[in-house]
């Protein structure tokens, strides 16, 4: 007899998963890898000698983000956008979100941690990953013998 | 004291007006403040330059649209989480707005727009003379 244990929650996740894949193809072009409500939203891609990770952080300020590389591979940003502090209205949307967020994240290899940069510039912030020497990739010479 | 800001969108975060180029079109999420002088709204636009957005406003209606410049070209994202496209969005404003007083500021991404009333559309306070 086939036992199978009936659990709804994990059937609805992956219905939701179908249906997203589904509408990625027609739709909503856009990439999604993770969860949708993780913050924010990273973009990761790699030359020869860096890699890049990019985040849209609008109303932020450089100085309200702090970056960490541990261990050589693990990058975390934490930051916080204030709600403005308004008086004598009153509010007819809120769509914004605000509030503190931290994200973290193990990259795809190590990385020089003393010489990441950062850049942020009209919301956007580019974090620049050099490579450890080790993980560059080296190209192979072939002798014709 | 209310005013009636509407729009129309479809239910998937993007804009409904249809664009020449084949681009992915985003609609920025906006929070809207009134006092009695204004309307301030407030809206998320990263990587907007000014002189890549273009804000008009006519006859009530106030349309919103950034122009995003590609950061990159030919990559392939090891991971990738958001799109980057234009942004647009439009509202239709119920008050009476001083169009020549509207003003804009851009700064880290985030767009505030003052659109300040008319003054026929002030609150006034109404004087009671004892007779």
């Amino acid at each position: 007899m086939l036992a199978t244990r009936w659990e709804p929650l994990t059937q609805m996740n992956r219905l939701r998963h179908e249906m997203d894949r589904l509408f990625d193809r027609w739709g909503d072009n856009r990439p999604q890898q993770y969860a949708r409500n993780t913050f924010p939203p990273l973009n990761l891609w790699e030359n020869d000698d860096n890699l890049f990770v990019e985040a849209e952080l609008p109303g932020f300020a450089l100085e309200d983000l702090e970056i960490m590389v541990t261990g050589g591979n693990q990058l975390s940003i934490n930051g916080e956008r204030k709600a403005p502090e308004l008086e004598g209205g009153t509010w007819h949307r809120r769509e914004r979100g605000f509030g503190k967020f931290n994200r973290a994240l193990e990259l795809p290899g190590y990385v020089d941690s003393e010489n990441v940069s950062a850049e942020f510039k009209n919301g956007v912030l580019t974090i620049t990953l050099p490579k450890r020497e080790e993980v560059k990739p080296r190209r192979i010479e072939v002798k014709v013998s | 004291m209310t005013t009636t800001l509407t729009e129309t969108k479809n239910g998937n975060g993007m804009s409904h007006a249809e664009t020449t180029r084949d681009a992915t079109t985003y609609c920025p999420r906006f929070d809207i403040w009134e006092t009695e002088d204004e309307l301030v709204l407030y809206g998320d636009m990263p990587g907007v330059t000014p002189e890549n957005l273009d804000i008009h406003y006519e006859n009530g209606q106030l349309g919103i649209h950034g122009k995003v410049c590609p950061r990159h070209d030919d990559i392939k994202f090891s991971y990738g989480e958001y799109g980057i496209g234009d942004y647009h969005r439009s509202f239709t404003v119920g008050e009476a707005i001083n169009a020549e007083k509207i003003s804009a500021e851009l700064k880290h991404g985030v767009l505030t727009l003052h659109l300040p009333k008319s003054e026929k559309v002030k609150p006034r306070k109404i004087e009671i003379k004892s007779g």
